[in-house]
């Protein structure tokens, strides 16, 4: 386990994508063979059975420690990890053990089918022979929870480097189903256990930001308007009578959708399509918020399904009966796409993206605000004769986005982070005024740099009014920029209303408090969103 | 009548009329280290420990009007009688011991237990009320014995070394400073910044047996700091210079280096746990050794440990100061560009 805890350490000291991927391919280079599939195991999420709940393991942590429960707790609160927090709060080890990681899972395997007071045994005598470090990483291994900053993409590039295997036909491996305990490195990457030959993507096409009035690109009838949606861009294959989903992370992510998986009775051999996957409810996009529900997640819950049902919204075709057609232009491919949609015998799930007929680029511009009402974050222009370039390239597709919405706000509640942050102050509750007062409107924790945030921390450690708990009300003082996409109303929150995906713009620096906007200006904003185009 | 009293000037003895680490200027200080949290400009007279003075002429050109005192002897101030303990934190720290009329009050400014080879090791000293530092006072600071970690940053610094990396240490020009030099000489030449030379000079005038070092000017060559060790503090971390070096690898050493978002939210390619404050443990320890009646908490976390100290027995209230910002007064002392 020593070898598998300087990885751990070396890869949460970089925050530099290639020197984790050095100490990745460095580790796969000289790792115990046995433990390599372990650790590509955890490291994808796939997580051996609990064997004690979270709940007995801090109940132990806690007594051995000889400390109240409450000093754990503040413990936690400045640590920002449970398997942490135990690892630091329990005595120092009087013995030494060192196992290969290996063994401790075949361990933490065996001790799940024991009674409560074997398990507790086990796990004590463990923590006693192990160094800080060390127990962190044990306790990681109970939990299952391994999350420290690499991706599957990042983990499957660092495969690819040191044994010199294409990186899609890894990633179809790992993400396929195995058992650490039963296949070697090799046969697992080698992919023995899948057919790879069956699953590889295209590499996607991408559009660059109009950065122009549309005039400027030329005619509309040489243009093909869709609505640019909000989820997660993906691909989907069916060949030899498999299915595969990827997702513009190039990772695979079929397990996640099952309500696309009847394309792999419906959809011919060969077909590959490029869409949106998004959740749709009655025939309307809901929001990025309600997909969000569904993404990255190992196990769906019945409700998950209920509230966040997929759909997929299909903007084009890459392969049809089996050949490549990207080169084919736009128009051309459109309709075989049309085709293949309309041959589906279940419809509403998988939909053809709509075109948007428009006559002028004024008559588009006006749609374009529109957007928000139907989940959309603007439009997406392709020129009809483009082929589906390999990665981005500048001319042929533009994505021509809504501004995100502004107000000036204040800073009246910070928090401590979690993870990363611990221990600073980086979680904020900005406030408008109504009238004499002020009222909250949205909580973000993210745009700002390491260095505003020391700033921001020094300053709520000055000026912080009360406590509660973690939570520090301080001078309403410090105003910021709050960028967001949507607004509604809402009875759960006191002011009436809230903000879709807020986040810190920037810090005005330059503002007082007096200058920030006030409630009625967001209550405006509201109904001047919610006017249909035609009133407008 | 207490001996000490919490007030807007900083700690203060009525009986004796002088203040203990006042951070407004007061006609009569009494200084318990050099830490810029600790002494501020401007005081009529200042009383401190004969190796805390060094530091007072040095960085802030005190000569006349600083007193001087060695530990353990007592002098009478307006019937109060004074008296300075090791505390152990940096060289010259001191507790400061206060009796009147058979009541003793110690205040203990920043300290450790551990002895680190260069700073005068900590005394416990019995008293009725003990005033306490909790910068760690959580249980999640268990600090290993110095003689692992040194033996991890030489372990680092060989590493470094084969790898033909420059080798950069982040410590506080006053005290972790000293004590690398002094636990890491020999394998290495030790090329520390001006902030940590002047200091040393200081210091070795007075007595202080430190190993030899070399001064970092523009006119050393990156070469000859690559197969050196590199001491700078925290101010210059960052900065264009360390990123002038071949290869730079750096590290931090600090008690905050023990949990991991500590560790991560700094961009230094090591963190090692050395620390001059006392662990959660060590706290206990001094603390229960004081066999105080009373303890007053100041800097740190102040809530929590008072209110463990008072679940335990022990009669303890959290105290507001501006102490425990060493890190940014002392480095605001130094500017980016200072090499180079």
């Amino acid at each position: 386990m020593k070898h598998f805890a300087a990885l751990i350490q070396q890869l949460e000291l970089s925050n530099k994508t290639n020197d984790k991927i050095a100490a990745l391919v460095d580790y796969f280079s000289s790792a115990n063979e046995k433990d390599k599939p372990y650790v590509i195991a955890m490291f994808t999420g796939k997580k051996p059975k609990r064997p004690v709940s979270t709940a007995l393991i801090k109940e132990w942590a806690i007594a051995e420690s000889n400390i109240p429960s409450w000093l754990f707790t503040e413990s936690y609160h400045n640590v920002g990890d449970l398997s942490e927090t135990i690892a630091l709060v329990l005595p120092p080890a009087k013995t030494e053990i060192d196992k290969p990681l290996q063994e401790w899972m075949s361990d933490l395997a065996a001790i799940s089918s024991q009674n409560e007071e074997q398990k507790k045994e086990y796990i004590l005598s463990t923590w006693n022979g192990l160094n800080t470090s060390e127990r962190f990483i044990f306790n990681k291994l109970i939990s299952g929870n391994f999350r420290i900053g690499v991706s599957n993409k990042m983990l499957v590039n660092a495969i690819a480097k040191q044994s010199g295997i294409e990186s899609s036909k890894i990633m179809h491996a790992i993400m396929g189903k195995w058992d650490p305990s039963k296949i070697t490195y090799q046969q697992l990457i080698d992919g023995a256990h899948v057919n790879t030959d069956n699953s590889w993507p295209y590499p996607f096409c991408l559009a660059y930001a109009l950065d122009t009035e549309p005039e400027n690109i030329g005619k509309p009838s040489q243009w093909q308007a869709e609505w640019k949606w909000d989820g997660i861009r993906g691909q989907i294959i069916k060949r030899n009578g498999e299915l595969f989903i990827w997702s513009r992370g190039e990772e695979l992510v079929t397990d996640q959708f099952p309500e696309l998986h009847f394309l792999k009775n419906e959809l011919p051999d060969g077909t590959v399509l490029d869409g949106e996957i998004l959740s749709i409810k009655n025939g309307q996009v809901q929001s990025f918020s309600t997909l969000q529900q569904r993404l990255n997640r190992k196990t769906i819950t019945k409700d998950q399904l209920i509230n966040a049902p997929i759909g997929f919204y299909v903007y084009d075709i890459l392969e049809y009966k089996t050949e490549d057609i990207r080169l084919k232009k736009l128009q051309e491919r459109r309709k075989i796409l049309e085709k293949v949609i309309a041959d589906l015998i279940t419809t509403d799930i998988v939909k053809i993206s709509p075109v948007i007929p428009f006559e002028t680029w004024e008559n588009l511009g006006a749609l374009r605000l529109t957007a928000r009402q139907i989940n959309s974050e603007g439009i997406m222009l392709k020129n009809i004769n483009s082929t589906f370039h390999s990665g981005r390239k500048r001319g042929d597709w533009w994505k021509w986005k809504i501004n995100p919405y502004t107000i000036d706000a204040v800073m009246i509640y910070a928090q401590k982070g979690s993870g990363r942050r611990a221990n600073f102050y980086t979680d904020y509750t900005f406030a408008v005024s109504d009238g004499e007062k002020l009222i909250t409107i949205a909580k973000a924790y993210s745009g700002l740099t390491d260095k505003e945030i020391k700033e921001v921390n020094a300053f709520v450690n000055k000026n912080a009014i009360e406590k509660f708990g973690p939570v520090r009300t301080v001078k309403p003082e410090l105003v910021f920029e709050i960028a967001f996409e949507g607004i509604a109303e809402s009875k759960r929150h006191k002011a009436g209303l809230a903000l879709r995906f807020p986040r810190i713009a920037r810090w005005r620096k330059d503002k007082k408090v007096s200058e920030i906007n006030t409630l009625d200006d967001l209550k405006q904003l509201i109904s001047s969103v919610s006017l249909a185009p035609e009133e407008k | 009548m207490s001996l000490i009293n919490f007030t807007n000037k900083g700690i203060y003895c009525k009986q004796g009329n002088f203040y203990i680490d006042p951070w407004q200027p007061v006609d009569y200080a009494v200084t318990t280290h050099g830490h810029a949290d600790h002494v501020k400009w401007g005081n009529k007279h200042y009383l401190c420990h004969e190796l805390t003075k060094p530091i007072l002429r040095q960085r802030y050109g005190l000569e006349e009007n600083v007193q001087t005192l060695p530990y353990h002897q007592t002098i009478n101030i307006n019937g109060v009688k004074l008296s300075l303990h090791p505390a152990g934190h940096v060289i010259g720290s001191s507790q400061i011991r206060l009796e009147y009329k058979g009541e003793v009050c110690v205040v203990s400014g920043d300290y450790k237990l551990e002895y680190d080879g260069i700073s005068t090791a900590f005394e416990p000293v019995k008293c009725h009320t003990f005033v306490s530092e909790s910068t760690f006072g959580l249980p999640i600071y268990h600090w290993e014995p110095q003689y692992q970690i040194f033996e991890q940053i030489k372990n680092w610094l060989s590493a470094n070394n084969a790898k033909q990396k420059t080798s950069i240490l982040i410590a506080y020009s006053l005290g972790k400073a000293q004590r690398l030099i002094k636990n890491l000489a020999g394998s290495y030449p030790i090329y520390v910044h001006q902030s940590v030379a002047k200091l040393n000079e200081g210091f070795v005038k007075a007595g202080i047996n430190l190993p030899e070092t070399i001064t970092i000017t523009p006119l050393i060559k990156k070469e000859e700091l690559q197969k050196g060790l590199i001491i700078i503090p925290p101010a210059l971390a960052d900065g264009k210079w360390v990123k002038s070096l071949i290869q730079p690898a750096t590290a931090i050493c600090s008690g905050w280096m023990m949990v991991r978002a500590g560790r991560r939210w700094r961009s230094a390619d090591a963190g090692f746990t050395l620390s001059d404050h006392a662990d959660w443990p060590s706290l206990l320890e001094a603390i229960k050794a004081t066999q105080a009646e009373k303890v007053f908490v100041t800097h740190g976390y102040t809530a929590i440990f008072s209110k463990y100290l008072n679940e335990i027995g022990i009669t303890a209230e959290e105290v507001n100061t501006k102490y425990g910002s060493e890190e940014n007064d002392d480095d605001n002392q130094i500017k980016q560009n200072e090499i180079s």
